[in-house]
């Protein structure tokens, strides 16, 4: 055996405890999920699946209403995605390819949003959603998430890149900006916009304080609060098969979603850090 | 700079970015401007009335026992899930960045902790870590000779057991940036290095990780706003603050002032400290990227 193999068998092993190590922790949630309650509490624990999540996922979704709280966690998620990257493209379009009186200081004013996390300006925030009616709607749980900074810094960075030519050929051809935009800007962006959606459905996914503070009953909470109180509900021990049936499901989505749009997500993330 | 590609479109640019500039004035500029201005008030305790105390409000926060005591752990805690988590993701991320097979397979077996949320992180590592019956307090005790591997009632271990918890759930993430980064690395540069005689570890730190600090220094914003803010689900279901307050950080006491005692001038007080912080971090790193940019034009 060479040297250079024997480099390499090396790193494969590595590489492989890596991936079992990380793993662990989901592949303990997995089995757990399909324990009978006095098999999730055997000493020693049990590291071999059982048969009973389909009861699990059943007590889960009884005792939470979980379809209702996915179907929550979905439509704000896609939602949310979908007019983030709109408004992304759009004002990346605008900073890009014209000159306007105030474009500094307008862009500026967008940049200075990744300095105003949720937390820092939580209480007015709240108060306004108050004001509007907004307590306990899907309002309330989308539109303050709808502009993007990491989207506009994405579509910017990749329009800085495109020949001028493309725009100059569209405008001599006679083609309005928005034609151009549309027919040519938006499809060449294919990439990014997948990157974008990866990135913001698993941002809206993964919301937990937001929604703790706008929603006040059962119906309109989401997932991640669903996993909370699951584990709440308990009045001696947690039932851990029942509480990991719901956590397995409340992953999988965006599981599904980088998985799919794993090849365009890293080719995004990789003309971003291009400098 | 660039020409404008469409001249005679004056109001275009402008509907163009209407939505999004709308969007952050109401949601975001406009809300962190009354932040401020509320700091400077107490509500009563019916709420009926607000009365203006100046600074007092930062004033009783900085001699507060408790808040300084949520001050350290969440820098504790943030040291933890930036030094640690940062190493880890760009040692995996250097492992990867190499010419072996199946490359593609590791990739995605490595990044997709990035999918997990904080809540689902928070949950499955509480119940690996439940006292007297979960799995690694089992194995702690085999492996201890009797061990009882309790965070529940101590604070340290709660704090490190959270702060594991958060680094595992952005591994994906970080490694993902390090390893674009790396593959932004000019191999010519770094054969150059090896036919000067460097070692591998030499032209690492000599090439490589100069090279990647826009990735590094993005990163180290993006955890640290990670670690100050977007835990807050990972530690309400894992340990709401206890022991005590032991796992107490700024995010959670602010939720817990502003949203369970209702006292808002209080909050918000703590809302600008924390912008403060992130300011002065975010600078840290625009200097950083700057200065680098230049240096390898």
């Amino acid at each position: 055996m060479t040297r250079k193999n024997r480099h390499e068998i090396l790193i494969h092993a590595i590489l492989i405890i890596l991936v079992i190590v990380l793993a662990f922790p989901v592949f303990f949630a997995l089995v757990t999920s399909t324990l009978s309650f006095q098999e999730s509490y055997e000493y020693p624990p049990k590291l071999i699946p059982g048969n009973q999540f389909m009861n699990n996922f059943k007590d889960a979704w009884e005792r939470v209403n979980i379809g209702r709280l996915f179907f929550n966690s979905t439509l704000i998620s896609v939602v949310v995605a979908i007019v983030k990257t709109i408004l992304a493209l759009l004002a990346a379009f605008a900073y890009t390819h014209f000159k306007f009186r105030g474009q500094g200081l307008l862009f500026s004013m967008c940049m200075i949003t990744q300095m105003l996390p949720l937390p820092v300006r939580i209480i007015p925030t709240y108060q306004l959603i108050a004001t509007f009616n907004w307590i306990n709607s899907y309002y309330a749980l989308m539109v303050p998430f709808f502009a993007s900074t990491t989207g506009l810094l994405l579509f910017r960075q990749f329009y800085m890149t495109v020949p001028a030519d493309l725009p100059d050929a569209a405008r001599v051809d006679g083609a309005s900006p928005m034609r151009y935009f549309l027919q040519i800007l938006v499809p060449i962006s294919k990439t990014n916009i997948a990157a974008l959606f990866v990135i913001e459905f698993i941002f809206m996914w993964s919301q937990y304080l937001w929604p703790l503070i706008v929603t006040t009953t059962g119906e309109m909470r989401v997932i991640q609060i669903g996993i909370k109180m699951l584990l709440a509900s308990e009045q001696i021990a947690p039932e851990w098969n029942v509480i990991m049936a719901g956590t397995v499901i409340a992953m999988l989505p965006p599981l599904i979603v980088l998985l799919v749009l794993r090849k365009s997500f890293v080719q995004g993330i990789a003309m971003q850090t291009t400098k | 700079m660039h020409e404008d590609r469409f001249p005679g479109h004056k109001f275009l640019p402008y509907i163009l970015i209407a939505p999004s500039i709308a969007v952050i004035f109401i949601f975001l500029i406009g809300p962190f401007g009354q932040s401020i201005y509320e700091s400077f008030f107490v509500s009563t305790p019916f709420g009926t009335r607000t009365i203006y105390v100046g600074l007092r409000n930062y004033i009783r926060l900085f001699s507060s026992p408790d808040y300084l005591n949520s001050v350290v752990a969440t820098f504790k805690f943030a040291a933890f899930v930036i030094i640690i988590g940062l190493s880890i993701s760009l040692a995996i991320a250097q492992l990867l960045n190499q010419k072996i097979r199946g490359v593609g397979f590791y990739q995605v077996a490595l990044i997709w902790t990035y999918a997990i949320s904080p809540t689902i992180a928070g949950v499955i590592w509480a119940s690996m870590f439940a006292p007297a019956t979960g799995l690694i307090p089992y194995i702690v005790s085999k492996l201890s000779g009797g061990y009882t591997m309790n965070w529940m009632t101590n604070g340290q271990l709660a704090l490190f057991i959270v702060a594991a918890a958060a680094t595992w759930k952005m591994l994906g993430y970080n490694i993902i940036f390090f390893l674009a980064g790396l593959q932004n690395v000019p191999d010519e540069f770094l054969e150059a290095a090896q036919i000067d005689g460097a070692s591998p570890w030499k032209a690492f730190w000599r090439i490589t990780f100069p090279m990647l600090s826009p990735t590094t220094s993005f990163l180290l914003f993006v955890n640290m706003l990670y670690a100050f803010f977007q835990v807050f689900g990972l530690i309400d279901i894992m340990t709401r603050g206890g022991p005590g307050n032991a796992t107490e950080l700024l995010v959670y006491k602010l939720y817990r002032d502003g949203f369970i005692h209702l006292n808002t001038g209080f909050a918000s007080a703590q809302s600008f400290i924390i912008f403060f912080v992130i300011s002065v971090v975010a600078i840290i790193q625009l200097r950083i990227v700057t200065r680098k940019a230049i240096y390898f034009r």
